[in-house]
């Protein structure tokens, strides 16, 4: 080793004194002089993840809200909003959980926030109970008609239209605009009040809409006729034509 | 139960499990609660985007649970409207949380071919980009399946964010960290749901745990035709979509 | 507060659809600055190569030149990485712990190689029996600084400088893979990121490394152009034409890269392929059509082969020469920018574009920027104080 620097020109000696006199200084500080909160990988995740789980809990979750208030749960529980959790209307309540007499959840009595969830969007999906804010009762407050718990509307809708009435446009300006819907769905009562569990009937066979609109039908004067047995081979009729709508396509 | 004075002193357990030092690798997920052993758990999330209705309860919930900034720039969660028309145009817009947009827009429906919301927020892909560009480990992996950010190693880089290929995060305008959903973890831990789940009128959002045997994502897995965000990228995402629509990406 | 202020205008202008997140820019003009910055330093030390390891005679006046811009950018190039972090005072988390999958985390390790092993240590042997020279010569605060910079080593016999041509030798053939490490690690940086369209792509450290390569060589051409005369010198010719003709055939290289992704791009005509042309149409027609490749890489181009082509007079080539280098500068940049702010303009959604308003002030302002590529001349002309790059004996007078 010491041949190897008597060898080497006094410049490079230098050079690799500094060099290394650099590396142990760094090496010194990294492994020695650093705290191991700045260094161990694992402790940082450690103590991460409890600073995330030690985190204020704002929302009690639903099945907190029954211990105190039995009344509202059964009034709730076979209602529409049976699956729809206090804290979606009530908003953020582990305050109140803390403290019950003094911290109260907010209570939306205004129409803007059952509008939310039953203002009419076209996208939302087929059947969702939704009403036109300018032209249902306006400016009453919801809450006069339907108990936020339990929603039943205060008359049992009459005609399909009620929820959906995004078919019912599309229907008056097709050519089945005075068909009733009943006359191709039957809809057995209860699925008024279990709209996802009891569906109503379709049609499942061409002769359904043969009845009409076969040739040889004596039903439907002035109607569009096609041969049933020659007409689109082996599809059912819906495959292609949309009943409902202009035209049927 | 006392499960109100079980959550009040929760947070005194969790804070002096975490000020012991030289914590082990395995020892530190017992602390998180001594209750909560984290290679038990596995999270996942089921999104049914038929159910969706487009209200916004969960991203209101997801910003006052988590303290996001109140501005339409910043989500952790967030629902995006599609709506595609027959000239096979597509218009997508995020939704804002007060039906600000679109009322009773009916003549919107006249051309829609398709139309349906979309809940979006972090996948917490099990095979993470945004892991894996950190450049100080500040965002991990849990063992139990959430991706989370240490807020206090975190430099502000937005690496994170470039590589996130669902924007799922942001920079946080006051910490200056990046930021993005936890599934709420500190709720998790707890045996809660998340925020969103918990306050979502229709079940679009499912939550369960992949390790449970009886989990409501587990039987939505086994119902439904699942489909993940950008599968090509290969980031093994952990929200899992049902009937969700080729356009949405 | 003026950021929502500005994220409320910037909402007006989005065009399509973009997640709600993506409606800030995350990396700023700073994020521009740095790979223009780096670019410069491997191109410089590029150049500098020539001279030593493939022993190109002609370019001999310009190495010092080269080594000393490389050494002032290098200086700079931190700064404009700190300023733009959210929490700048953590950075030397980045240096303690670095995350290994990440190429970011490279930056701390490959900096301090370049840095301390490269640069410092080639300047060092290039200038040591110079620097003893000239402190026996010095008086006052200059000759202990001198003395000091050469760790107050002594021997300038022949043996000894022979030593230091023969380190500075093997030094720089070490630092080329150095400078392309430097250099093509920012590349990779957003090469890698798979969820980009516009910046996940094989070449993306090739096209970052042969751009640098180009900027490095014009920028030294400049700074020759310039410093020389304001000496009263004369500019070797010889010199300045070689550095021309590298310079050229660098360009070549990197537009045939770069067309050669362009064509790829349209020909396989992936999913992202409709945004990213409505990008480039619309929000970076300016910047990359204009800017990157007519005047930046093709009007260059054409002025040096007519050059070559035609033999023209000394004083038109200088002019024209000058004028390509600037425009390559500004092209470079563009590219820079096309890039790294181009690659954040659109959604990943891959329906929508964003806009980027940049601030004047502000830590990551318009103006920030200027001073960081201002100061590295201000070093440079400290340096060449310092450590003029040449004897009064090898420049010639006017």
């Amino acid at each position: 080793m010491g041949d190897f620097f008597k060898k080497l020109p006094e410049q490079a000696v230098r050079i690799i004194v500094l060099f290394i006199a650099l590396a142990v200084v760094l090496f010194v500080v990294r492994q020695f002089i650093l705290p191991s909160s700045l260094k161990d990988t694992v402790l940082q995740k450690a103590t991460a993840t409890e600073r995330e789980a030690a985190k204020d809990v704002m929302y009690a979750g639903a099945q907190i809200c029954a211990g105190c208030h039995e009344k509202q749960r059964d009034v709730k529980a076979s209602g529409y909003h049976r699956d729809l959790a206090c804290e979606s209307c009530h908003g953020a309540a582990q305050k109140h959980v803390d403290n019950p007499a003094e911290v109260k959840p907010t209570s939306p009595r205004k129409r803007d926030y059952c509008g939310y969830c039953h203002t009419y969007n076209a996208s939302r999906p087929t059947g969702f109970p939704q009403i036109n804010p300018v032209t249902h009762n306006p400016r009453k407050a919801c809450v006069s008609c339907h108990n936020p718990h339990n929603p039943a509307p205060s008359r049992t809708p009459e005609s399909c239209n009620a929820c959906h009435a995004q078919i019912e446009r599309v229907k008056a300006a097709s050519y089945h605009a005075l068909l009733s819907c009943t006359v191709c769905h039957t809809a057995p009562e209860k699925h008024k009040t279990s709209p996802r569990t009891v569906m109503p009937s379709k049609p499942d066979k061409r002769e359904f809409c043969g009845k009409c609109h076969d040739k040889e039908s004596r039903n439907g004067k002035g109607m569009p006729k096609i041969d049933m047995d020659t007409h689109g081979e082996k599809y059912v009729c819906w495959q292609c034509h949309y009943p409902h709508s202009l035209g049927g396509l | 139960m006392d499960r109100r004075n079980f959550l009040k002193h929760l947070g005194l357990v969790i804070s002096s499990g975490g000020i012991a030092g030289g914590i082990s690798a395995d020892a530190w997920a017992k602390i998180i609660n001594k209750d909560y052993d984290t290679a038990k758990h596995f999270y996942g999330m089921g999104v049914d985007v038929d159910k969706c209705i487009g209200c916004g309860r969960c991203m209101q919930a997801c910003k006052t649970e988590n303290s996001v900034p109140d501005l339409p720039f910043y989500y952790r969660t967030w629902v995006e409207r599609y709506i595609i028309k027959t000239d096979k145009s597509i218009l997508v817009k995020t939704i804002t949380m007060n039906n600000s947009d679109e009322p009773s827009d009916v003549s919107a429906e006249r051309d829609m071919l398709r139309s349906f919301f979309v809940p979006k927020l972090c996948n917490q892909c099990d095979h993470p980009p945004c892991v894996q560009v950190c450049p100080v480990g500040a965002t991990f992996k849990t063992e139990d399946g959430v991706i989370l950010v240490d807020a206090k190693r975190c430099i502000g880089c937005r690496y994170c964010i470039q590589a996130c290929p669902y924007g799922a995060r942001y920079l946080h305008p006051e910490t200056r960290v990046a930021d993005k959903c936890t599934f709420c973890y500190h709720r998790l831990v707890k045996g809660l749901l998340p925020a969103c789940v918990e306050v979502c009128p229709t079940q679009a959002r499912i939550f369960g745990d992949m390790k449970s045997i009886a989990s409501p994502l587990g039987r939505f897995t086994r119902m439904h035709k699942i489909h993940v965000l950008k599968p090509a990228l290969n980031t093994d995402p952990k929200v899992y979509y049902a009937n969700l629509d080729g356009e949405v990406n | 507060m003026e950021l929502t202020h500005m994220l409320h205008e910037l909402s007006t202008q989005v065009v399509g659809f973009i997640y709600p997140n993506e409606i800030e820019i995350q990396w700023s003009i700073l994020i521009v600055v740095y790979p223009y910055i780096t670019g410069l330093v491997a191109g410089a030390f590029i150049l500098a190569s020539l001279v030593k390891v493939f022993n190109v005679k002609e370019l001999q006046p310009t190495y010092r030149l080269a080594m000393l811009t490389a050494l002032a950018f290098m200086l700079i190039a931190p700064l404009p990485l700190q300023l733009h972090l959210g929490r700048p005072e953590r950075s030397f988390e980045m240096f303690l712990t670095p995350h290994p999958s990440s190429a970011m985390a490279m930056f701390g390790f490959v900096y301090l190689w370049y840095l301390m092993v490269v640069l410092l240590l080639e300047i060092w042997f290039e200038y040591r029996r110079d620097m003893i020279v000239w402190s026996g010569e010095a008086t006052g605060p200059k000759k202990w600084l001198l003395k000091g910079l050469s760790l107050f080593s002594t021997d300038i016999s022949e043996k000894a400088v022979a030593f230091d041509k023969k380190t500075v030798k093997v030094i720089t053939i070490i630092g080329i893979p150095s400078a392309f490490l430097l250099h093509g690690y920012v590349g990779f940086i957003f090469g890698s990121i798979k969820a980009n369209p516009w910046w996940s792509s094989v070449m993306m450290p090739v096209v970052f490394l042969f751009s640098a390569i180009v900027s490095g060589i014009a920028m030294v051409m400049l700074l020759y152009m310039i410093v020389v005369p304001l000496r009263g010198a004369k500019i070797d010719m010889k010199c300045l034409d070689k550095i021309a003709s590298f310079l050229f055939y660098a360009v070549i290289v990197d537009f045939s890269i770069e067309v050669l992704d362009f064509i790829h791009r349209l020909y396989e005509s992936e999913e992202s392929i409709k945004i990213l042309s409505q990008l480039v149409s619309t929000k970076l027609f300016m910047s990359l059509v204009v800017l990157q490749v007519l005047l930046g890489m093709l009007v260059p181009l054409g002025v040096m082969a007519v050059i070559k082509i035609f033999r023209l007079q000394e004083e038109l080539r200088k002019l024209l020469y000058f004028i390509s280098a600037v425009l390559i500068q500004l092209g470079i940049f563009s590219t820079r920018w096309n890039v790294v702010i181009g690659g954040q303009l659109f959604s990943k959604s891959f329906r929508g574009l964003t806009t980027y308003k940049m601030e004047l002030t502000g830590i990551e302002g318009l103006l920030v920027a200027l001073v960081l590529l201002i100061v590295p001349f201000v070093i440079l002309s400290l340096l060449m104080k310092l450590l003029p790059p040449w004897k009064k004996e090898e420049l010639v007078s006017q």
